[in-house]
């Protein structure tokens, strides 16, 4: 129970942890840890229900059909739901929760503004997930589990995403902040 | 619509594992991952390349055993690229990963959220201009769903073991070098300890 409740365990154990947790996943389930899959369905079967045209209007629908995979509520949305209830207990257990809206490193660089960090995130968030979805994979399904299976798409993937977000960071940030970390 | 109940249930149990190890790892916090692409935290590197490697070996060893068989997303070179490019810069903004936005939003956390709001708009964004993306994603050719082995015609055990060996190379070099740094025991200049969050505090 000791475990349950520390703030932190080394990221060699939770690293363990996952790659153990993704042996568990490919034999039970026969399925990559992935998260941003879901969220595409998520918008395909909103937009679907919103709009049922669509369905017919944009080949979206009928190019994931013919591939096997249309959008449903499958394995991995059930994922996203659990990754959310899997940190919810954990801090929780430990009481190492932020309500933070502005982070203390951003407030340090661009001020205190909540409105300008949330519009922010709301932005970075959806080119995030636009990206993600381009090279169909994240740090999850490219970064983590696609790399593991050594898988050449993931590599390149997990190359180009670091390099690019190394280079936008040193720009919004700068070498002079990166001591206050 | 929906996945069989028990193939739900098993996605379930599988994320709130990961979801309470993404958290534990405090890597759901906007510093640590800043403070990777800073080169100041790497613990987001030590727990995904602690991950890879002990994924490859199971998950190959699972292939070889004919228990699992391996999923590779295509090698297309124009959406893998600008698709990194894409989100390494959101990543890098927002300050979270999609998995750990989500894991952030169970920590409690306001502006992964929204983040998470603004992930949702861009999947809607990328099923709308799906056809008209089809130039961008096909547009450099395609490699194939395929792996470095089968790429270098190698033997997979080979890439492995390079893995293993790379990994164990660097954790030792690591911690080499911060038990020499522990038993010089320098003290950290002011500023740097100026935006260490008390979690990070006691992590040390």
């Amino acid at each position: 129970m000791n475990l349950l409740i520390n703030k932190s365990w080394s990221p060699y154990w939770v690293g363990a942890g996952i790659g153990m947790l993704s042996w568990f996943a490919f034999v039970s389930a026969d399925h990559p840890i992935g998260v941003t899959t879901a969220f595409e369905h998520t918008a395909a079967l909103a937009l679907k229900t919103a709009a049922p045209v669509v369905e017919q209007s944009n080949e979206y629908f009928a190019r994931k059909s013919a591939e096997g995979q249309p959008p449903k509520i499958d394995w991995e949305w059930m994922l996203v739901v659990g990754v959310f209830l899997g940190a919810f207990a954990s801090s929780h257990l430990s009481g190492d929760r932020d309500k933070v809206v502005v982070p203390k490193l951003w407030e340090h660089r661009f001020g205190p503004s909540a409105p300008l960090r949330l519009v922010v995130a709301f932005f970075a968030g959806a080119l995030m997930m636009f990206g993600a979805r381009l090279a169909q994979g994240c740090t999850s399904g490219h970064g983590i589990s696609g790399t593991m299976q050594l898988a050449a798409s993931s590599w390149l993937f997990i190359t180009v995403a670091f390099v690019v977000a190394t280079i936008t960071t040193f720009l919004l940030f700068g070498k002079g902040d990166s001591h206050h970390v | 619509m929906f996945d069989a109940p028990e193939k739900l249930a098993l996605g379930l149990i599988t994320g709130i594992i990961f979801g309470f190890l993404l958290q534990k790892g405090h890597v759901a916090k906007y510093e640590v991952i800043v403070g990777q692409f800073l080169f100041t935290d790497w613990t987001v590197v030590k727990t995904m390349g602690t991950a890879v490697v002990v994924g490859a070996v199971g998950v190959y060893a699972l292939v070889f055993a004919d228990l699992a068989s391996l999923h590779i997303r295509p090698l297309l070179f124009g959406g893998v690229i600008f698709g990194a490019v894409c989100f390494g810069a959101g990543m890098a903004i927002l300050g979270y990963c999609p998995g750990t936005s989500v894991a952030g939003c169970g920590e409690g956390r306001r502006d992964a959220m929204v983040g998470v709001l603004g992930m949702f708009t861009g999947a809607i964004l990328f099923v709308l201009l799906f056809p008209k993306l089809q130039p961008v994603i096909n547009g450099l050719g395609d490699g194939g769903k395929v792996t470095l082995p089968e790429l270098t015609s190698t033997a997979p055990w080979l890439w492995v073991s390079a893995l293993v060996i790379g990994g164990l190379v660097a954790f030792a070099i690591t911690n080499l070098r911060s038990n020499r740094l522990r038993k010089t025991s320098v003290p950290p200049r002011p500023s740097e300890s100026a935006f260490v969050s008390p979690t990070a505090t006691q992590r040390e």
